[in-house]
């Protein structure tokens, strides 16, 4: 077994450092001047009143280009007279890979055409993959899914769960595929 | 004798605050300038909300600190199973103490006449005025070399009675650089007592409120602009921040010497580094920036390099000396930022080669320079 010294591999392109380069000091000082002027440009910004960051303030604010097809929370959707539109079938409890959503379906007699509708409906967000399958799943369009993310940072595993009312009551301002018959009298989930 | 007492007791506060107040300011300025330098926005979350209100004030991230401290103090404190608790447990102190320590030479404005500032004040203090400074000892850089070279003993310390490989390698990365910059710092800094003739910090800082070749301010960064670089990188060097910060590498070292430290006894270890930046910043006003005072200025008033002068009653004088010694300080400290966001970190060896093959000889001949000069002037 021969033991040569280790001779570094050399590249191609390797960058060939110039005599200004290996004095270190104009280059080092070359730096700070960016720096410094970046920090200088983005504080005059700040200093009159605009904005001096590509930063998006994320919850508040979003990009132009946040993506319209945004898979984020749930919605159930109701019918005409405020009903849920879900009948039910657990097609989307079936799908789902994550085995979040838990529905029990209840009887109602009185409606003749759907008479199974969900006594509970609940996700468990803390599993959730936002996978869409439960959407396409879905025979009756009763659950979707808006762009919004779910603002559920919550200090235990069970507030995550989201049950029926809450699913209902989302509202989403930007799901206009359908029009949702009772206006909201108040918009929900808003930030103050 | 009450009256040498209560200007200490004053003193000593003020000075305690001043350093606990940079170190506080000194967290937000470092992620606000970092975030301004590279266009993001910075940490801007931590509200305190007005009781019973919905009034949230943000007041641009400043309650982050709170928060830190609030969260270093609830925080689990760790105890790692080590032969050497005691050590363990006192590294953190012995780290911390000698950095407050410092700057007790350090003078943070001229002197002060309490009965010239407020008439009745004459009953207490007659009309004596003290230097404004907490030890105005003769030996002042001295002691400044002396109590910041303590400070490689709690770095040890702490590695060494962590019983973790990668503290012991953070501790002894950390010692042998602090050892070899801590040469370089004492060179660049002799050269500065050849031109000045003296160590006592208030002396030098009399000496620079002149004027050189008739309208420079004489400051230290004029004599001696080469040994103003190599202290600054030398002492950056010695407060182990990037470009030097390999004793506490985290792609290498997990945090190096304090890596089994946890909550408080962490926060102390940020809390000394943050420090020390002000500290050095206060070293680097006082030797090369002319102190506190303003160009031209002493504690009479303005002299300006026309001919004209500008007499200041004696409260202007202390409140202008005290401002300018913050603002200077304060704008040290934020070019120590901009280095520390700017330039990436050194190899090891490169750490070590740059000290005893560049900056070494580099302060060896300044100081070999400034000793032909002062000897040709002098002759």
């Amino acid at each position: 077994m021969s033991r040569r010294p280790h001779v570094r591999k050399r590249y191609w392109n390797e960058p060939e450092m110039g005599l200004w380069e290996k004095a270190y000091l104009p280059e080092i000082l070359r730096g700070l001047f960016i720096t410094g002027g970046v920090f200088l440009r983005n504080m005059a910004k700040w200093m009159t009143g605009r904005k001096g960051a590509l930063t998006t303030y994320y919850p508040e604010e979003t990009r132009p280009d946040y993506a319209p097809a945004n898979r984020g929370k749930h919605v159930l959707t109701r019918r005409p007279d405020g009903s849920p539109q879900c009948i039910a079938c657990n097609m989307c409890a079936t799908v789902c890979p994550a085995k979040v959503i838990e529905i029990e379906a209840g009887f109602d007699p009185a409606d003749a055409a759907h008479p199974k509708f969900p006594v509970r409906f609940e996700i468990d967000y803390s599993r959730c993959v936002f996978c869409g399958l439960c959407v396409e799943a879905c025979p009756e369009d009763a659950i979707r899914m808006a762009k919004e993310v779910p603002d559920l940072p919550a200090a235990d595993r069970w507030t995550m769960w989201l049950g029926r009312e809450e699913l209902l009551a989302w509202q989403p301002q930007s799901d206009v595929a359908k029009p949702y018959p009772p206006a909201p009298k108040a918009p929900q989930g808003d930030r103050p | 004798m009450i009256a040498d007492l209560v200007i200490a007791v004053v003193f000593i506060g003020y000075a305690i605050s001043v350093l606990m107040g940079f170190g506080t300011i000194l967290t937000w300025v470092e992620r606000k300038q970092a975030a301004v330098m590279s266009d993001r926005i910075g940490a801007n979350r931590a509200y305190i909300r007005i009781p019973f209100t919905q009034v949230k004030l943000v007041w641009w991230g400043l309650f982050h600190g709170m928060a830190d401290g609030l969260k270093m103090l609830l925080k689990e404190d760790f105890k790692p199973r080590t032969y050497d608790w005691y050590a363990y447990a006192v590294a953190p102190w012995v780290v911390f103490t000698p950095v407050l320590l410092v700057f007790a030479v350090i003078p943070f404005g001229g002197t002060i006449t309490p009965a010239r500032l407020w008439e009745p004040l004459a009953a207490v203090f007659g009309d004596k005025s003290w230097p404004m400074q907490i030890a105005p000892l003769d030996a002042g850089i001295l002691i400044v070399f002396a109590f910041s070279g303590l400070t490689i003993i709690g770095a040890m310390l702490a590695g060494w009675s962590s019983s973790n490989k990668f503290s012991l390698l953070g501790a002894l990365r950390a010692g042998s650089q602090m050892i070899s910059y801590e040469l370089v710092l004492g060179l660049t800094v002799l050269g500065l007592i050849l031109v000045y003739g003296t160590v006592d910090l208030d002396a030098m800082v009399r000496h620079q409120s002149g004027t050189v070749l008739g309208f420079l301010p004489a400051w230290g960064i004029v004599y001696q602009p080469f040994a103003a670089t190599l202290f600054l990188a030398a002492a950056i060097a010695e407060n182990k921040r990037i470009p030097f910060d390999l004793p506490e590498a985290e792609s290498e070292l997990i945090a190096g010497y304090f890596t089994e430290y946890s909550a408080m006894k962490m926060g102390l270890f940020m809390f000394a580094e943050f420090i020390e930046i002000a500290i050095i910043g206060a070293l680097f006003t006082t030797l090369f920036l002319g102190g506190y005072n303003l160009p031209f200025m002493s504690d009479a008033g303005f002299a300006f390099p026309g001919g004209a002068t500008v007499a200041m009653p004696h409260g202007a004088v202390v409140v202008t000396q005290l401002a300018t010694f913050l603002l200077k300080v304060f704008v040290v400290c934020s070019f120590q930022i901009l280095i520390r966001w700017t330039l990436p970190r050194f190899r090891y060896d490169q750490v070590l080669t740059f000290a005893w093959k560049f900056m070494f000889p580099l302060a060896l001949a300044n100081l070999v320079v400034t000793a032909l000069v002062v000897w040709w002037v002098g002759a």
